[in-house]
């Protein structure tokens, strides 16, 4: 019973994010990039958490659930905006959502 | 045994995290994300968060993700395509992130080097109990004001997805 290194979940909640990144900025649906963004808060929790142990008290866990709660509201109301966009545009896709381009 | 479940854990989160990003239809991604969101569920409960555990699953594992994925199952926009500078993404992008997760790896390092181990049961006070004793005394104005901020948010939602009416 050895446990576990503080820092490997700090290097994965890293991994998480950068993935988190990687996706949004590679992917090219509106969807998808929502779930980066969820990715990328999950990591986030996940550090919140790994400091609340190291410093052994329970408020990372408060922020956690307030970032959870946020992240609720957002995916309500994003959601509520990508069908509205999709059914004003009939797409997805996050070049063709342009008009204040120009 | 620790570092044993850690292991499987956090493989299975960031195969599944990889499995977002490349797979091309957004049902997938969203399996995908479930996955993620489960195995960091495991993840939380070894660092003795039980309570961020549970709401890990019901929260994010359950509501959003079926959220999601009732958007995804009404719209059926299929696949989507990618720009040109795709190729250069694949090209350049793995490797720079590769190298930026190193350095990232390394900064933890020197930060935390005296490396405290984390073993199953070494934080027992993150119940539901303290986190509600917490929630509910020092943190009582952020907890009301979040709650306004859903109501906001249901609100904006009805009155975006809504029909037009007139």
């Amino acid at each position: 019973m050895s446990g576990v290194p503080l820092n490997w979940y700090l290097i994965l909640s890293a991994i998480l994010f950068c993935l988190g990144i990687a996706g949004f900025l590679y992917r090219r649906n509106i969807i998808t990039l929502f779930m980066s963004i969820e990715l990328m808060l999950n990591a986030v929790n996940l550090t919140f958490v790994t400091f609340s142990y190291k410093f052994k008290q329970v408020d990372g866990h408060i922020f956690t659930f307030f970032v959870m709660v946020v992240a609720a509201a957002e995916a309500a109301v994003g959601l509520a905006i990508i069908l509205t966009v999709f059914k004003n545009r009939q797409t997805l896709q996050v070049d063709d959502v342009n008009s204040m381009k120009n | 045994m620790d570092a044993f479940f850690f292991l499987i854990f956090a493989t299975i989160a960031v195969v599944c995290a990889i499995n977002i990003i490349v797979q091309t239809h957004p049902i997938s991604s969203a399996l995908s994300l479930v996955g993620v969101m489960g195995s960091l569920a495991a993840l939380y409960l070894m660092l003795g968060a039980e309570f961020i555990a549970a709401a890990q699953m019901i929260v994010y594992a359950g509501a959003i993700m079926v959220l999601f994925v009732f958007v995804i199952m009404v719209l059926n926009a299929g696949g989507e395509r990618l720009t040109k500078r795709g190729a250069y993404v694949r090209l350049f992008g793995v490797p720079l992130m590769a190298m930026f997760l190193g350095l990232l790896a390394f900064v933890i390092q020197a930060a935390l080097p005296r490396g405290e181990m984390v073993r199953f049961g070494g934080f027992t006070r993150g119940g539901p109990a303290d986190v509600g004793r917490a929630l509910f005394t020092q943190y009582l104005l952020p907890f009301e004001v979040v709650s306004v901020l859903i109501l906001i948010a249901i609100i904006g939602a009805i009155v975006l997805a809504r029909k037009e009416i007139d």
